[in-house]
């Protein structure tokens, strides 16, 4: 069943990989690029379910902090048109 | 016992690969911006708690089910915030959602519409 549930994720990710290379806009690359992240975090999840070892959640939860990292500079980055850096004049 | 949580782990592990594969055909298939944001979040939400309360009923109360669960809510607070600041910051930039092309004069003066505005009264 692990190995059903992490060829399901490759899937998706393949499709959303396909989706961020076809994207007409740069909004739906950077949602297919946000999926890849989430999904990359519930493929290492299973793997270290599929491998018993224990050392592979502290990465999925490295990655998850990492998305967090991501999701708070683009939210700063449609707010605010920069990256907080002091105006070029 | 142990059989029944198995059978109760395949049955959530086994849902969440569905959903997300539901989710990753929604994000290739569906015709513009704002409906692919709907196939985005099934599988971050939907998809991914399935997955990961199917592993914590494989892990049982250990420390890798406290580490699945954080993981968890990280997924759960960054996923629909990143969708709503992506979706708030394409309206910005100008991209409007596609809609139905607006009904016909017959469909739009019918009993619900009149009725609606009599108990505005």
């Amino acid at each position: 069943m692990l190995v059903v549930t992490a060829v399901a994720i490759l899937i998706t990710m393949t499709l959303a990989l396909i989706r961020a290379t076809l994207g007409p806009t740069v909004f739906d690359r950077v949602l297919a690029i946000n999926m890849f992240g989430t999904k990359t975090v519930l493929l290492i999840c299973v793997v270290d379910f599929m491998t018993g070892r224990d050392d592979f959640l502290d990465l999925a939860l490295l990655y998850s902090l990492m998305n967090f990292i991501g999701m708070v500079t683009l939210l700063r980055f449609t707010e605010y048109g920069s990256f907080g850096e002091e105006p070029v004049e | 016992m142990s059989l029944f949580l198995d059978l109760l782990s395949w049955v959530f592990l086994l849902s969440g690969a569905f959903f997300s594969i539901v989710g990753g055909i929604g994000i290739l298939r569906l015709p513009e911006f704002f409906s692919r944001l709907h196939g985005g979040g099934i599988t971050d939400t939907l998809g991914a708690a399935l997955i990961i309360v199917g592993l914590m009923f494989q892990a049982g109360l250990s420390l890798a089910s406290f580490k699945l669960f954080v993981i968890l809510f990280f997924l759960y607070v960054t996923s629909p915030s990143s969708c709503h600041a992506l979706a708030r910051s394409a309206l910005n930039h100008g991209l409007k959602p596609v809609l139905d092309p607006p009904r016909k004069l017959k469909a739009t003066s019918d009993g619900a519409v009149i009725k609606e505005a009599d108990g505005s009264k």
